[in-house]
């Protein structure tokens, strides 16, 4: 079913470490005033925040039927066989749909390049093929983030909750939000306490642009069928009338 | 010294414009997005998409209900306006490409939908249904351009092709005039209730088509004063008519949509969301109330106030659904930048230029004095 990341912020201690190895994986700058933003941006692609005494990360939830990748108008954006949904930025012409799509605000923009690029997560793919964790799974002291195969991560998601009850949430969050996403979060309170989009359809949001475009085609169809006719009987009209003028004449 | 003294007030307002739209054009150029807009990554889409592209888009859609009218519909009485319409819609489109190029960030990737496929992204669809449509437009008015310079064999090719090619620009419009509602679909979570809907696309073909005949009828009533040529009163009246009609489905339709999602109630909240919509349902009910009437349709000064009406509140709604409903659903607030402003503006007074240049030099009235025959006696155009 392809890798995932699962986060459990039961365990997060809030130490940082995550965003520090992804910086570096992706040859970011990383400083102390860059810790403290806690929000995702085109310089920070995974950010710890902290909710009251509790820690929430945020990175790109790599949906199972991604909007991102949907809404592409050049198809820049795409969900690999092995979980990561990757981005091409040679393909991308910069109308940032993505941006505005994404139910989870993810894509950020590099607003003050002139030649800017959107910049995302993509959960470590080159390491993901050679069978190595995420940066910062690696990273991660305490294990509240690891990465593996996403069917094993939900099972030891329920594993956890089904031993603690009373430490947890009685949700997974990722599992049917937007049809499901490759990110999977544990928490003791309800997730929009930690500020996770709440009220998310269950199905894939590009179901709902599909259901108007798959109309296209009987569109075109139908279009050309009343516009064809309408043409023809206006115009035939105009042709009797035509042909039945000089024979009036004859008779008046 | 003589010459500038010369200019008149609007050739200095068009200057001005056009020196604020070139020094944003340089900031734009130079300092990216970043530097000539207040966008950000809770809000990427603002003033250049909210107006330039989707009321443009909207404003210039008098060009394919207007080419129906006349060469499907054979209502031959409507061919006086055809061409000006016509010409509207061309410019129209082509300076949507223009704030495009402005809009993208990498503009000069602007064909990458041509080769770079994704069928299923309402954008992909869009792209190609402005695109096609533009090179319609253009092919509709070249003939023009052969009349002028008087070239016999091309227009007798244009004349065999006219009818298909009528009929693919009414397509294809019907298409990218209801997908630029589509591209909202996708945001059910973002976008304000008393926007939000599946039938989002529908409203947007429906207030496309009234807005069209609300652009032909302010653009005729301008060309007449700027021109000196008679109004075609009577053919603006039945027009007006068909605008009311259309208006008062759609509004009917609107109420409808919101109370069956039980999203009416919003309407009375004391939100700025709420006092917008007010406000964009008073623009088309207002006109609407008053179009239905016998003698504000006759009366010229009357009818162009309704289509003025017509066209901000149709603008309203274009902004309400990509600016104001966005907000809090992306929570930020967004106040587009002055060189966003500047290069809006420039790009209209250019639009505004441009036709009247081709209305000068081009044969845009010529089809009126043979059909003037048949037709009852126009008004004068006067405001009052």
């Amino acid at each position: 079913m392809g890798k995932a990341i699962l986060y459990d912020s039961t365990l997060c201690i809030g130490c940082r470490l995550c965003e520090g190895a992804c910086a570096e994986r992706w040859g970011l700058p990383y400083d102390d005033k860059i810790a403290a933003e806690e929000k995702l941006s085109a310089h920070k692609l995974t950010a710890v925040q902290t909710h009251g005494e509790r820690f929430n990360r945020r990175l790109c939830m790599h949906c199972e039927d991604p909007t991102c990748a949907s809404v592409c108008p050049v198809g820049a954006f795409r969900k690999t066989a092995l979980g990561p949904v990757v981005y091409d930025e040679a393909r991308c012409i910069g109308c940032r749909y993505c941006m505005l799509a994404c139910p989870f605000q993810v894509p950020a923009y590099t607003w003050n390049s002139r030649l800017p690029v959107v910049k995302k997560c993509d959960m470590c793919y080159e390491r993901q093929q050679a069978g190595l964790a995420t940066a910062c799974a690696e990273a991660c002291p305490t294990g509240a983030t690891i990465s593996g195969e996403r069917d094993a991560l939900i099972a030891e998601a329920r594993r956890r909750i089904a031993e603690n009850p009373g430490q947890y949430y009685d949700r997974i969050y990722g599992i049917e939000e937007v049809g499901g996403t490759s990110v999977l979060f544990l928490s003791a309170v309800p997730f929009e306490e930690l500020g996770l989009p709440a009220g998310l359809p269950r199905e894939p949001l590009p179901l709902l642009t599909w259901r108007a475009l798959s109309h296209v085609p009987d569109i075109v169809v139908v279009g050309t069928v009343l516009l064809g006719g309408v043409w023809w009987i206006t115009h035939r009209r105009e042709e009797v009338a035509a042909a039945e003028a000089p024979e009036k004449e004859k008779a008046a | 010294m003589n010459r500038l003294r010369q200019l008149t007030v609007w050739q200095w307002i068009f200057a001005a414009l056009m020196l604020g739209g070139l020094y944003a054009t340089t900031v734009r150029v130079f300092y990216g997005l970043g530097g000539a807009t207040h966008l950000s990554d809770q809000f990427p889409w603002g003033l250049w998409i909210g107006f330039d592209v989707l009321c443009g888009v909207g404003l210039a859609a008098g060009g394919f209900t207007l080419a129906a009218i006349v060469h499907i519909f054979n209502i031959e009485s409507y061919k006086p306006i055809l061409r000006a319409t016509i010409l509207t819609a061309f410019l129209g489109y082509s300076l949507v490409v223009v704030a495009l190029l402005f809009d993208l960030g990498r503009p000069y990737r602007i064909w990458h939908p041509l080769v770079m496929w994704n069928p299923r992204s309402v954008m992909f669809e869009v792209a190609w249904c402005v695109m096609l449509y533009t090179t319609v437009l253009a092919l509709e008015f070249v003939p023009v351009v052969f009349e002028r310079v008087g070239w016999q064999a091309p227009l007798r090719w244009m004349r065999a092709v006219s009818i298909p090619l009528v009929m693919a620009g009414v397509i294809l419009s019907t298409l990218h005039q209801s997908s630029l509602g589509s591209l909202y679909l996708i945001v059910p979570a973002k976008l304000h209730p008393l926007w939000y809907t599946p039938l989002l696309p529908l409203f947007f073909f429906l207030s496309a088509l009234a807005v069209g005949f609300a652009m032909t009828i302010f653009e005729s009533w301008h060309s007449s004063r700027a021109f000196g040529r008679q109004l075609e009163a009577p053919l603006l009246a039945s027009m007006a008519r068909v605008l009311a009609v259309l208006l008062g489905f759609y509004l009917v339709l609107r109420f409808w949509d919101l109370w069956r999602r039980g999203a009416l109630g919003r309407a009375l909240e004391n939100r700025t969301e709420s006092y917008l919509f007010v406000l964009e349902i008073a623009l088309l009910l207002l006109p609407m109330l008053l179009l239905f009437r016998r003698h504000v349709r006759l009366r010229p000064g009357a009818l162009y106030a309704c289509a003025v009406m017509v066209i901000f509140g149709f603008v309203a709604n274009r902004l309400n659904v990509s600016v104001t409903g966005m907000e809090a659903g992306s929570g930020t607030a967004y106040l587009p930048k002055w060189t966003e402003v500047a290069v809006t503006l420039a790009i209209i007074a250019l639009g505004f230029a441009i036709f009247r240049f081709a209305a000068r030099h081009l044969p845009i009235f010529a089809a009126e004095a043979p059909a003037a025959a048949g037709r009852p006696a126009p008004l004068a155009a006067r405001g009052d």
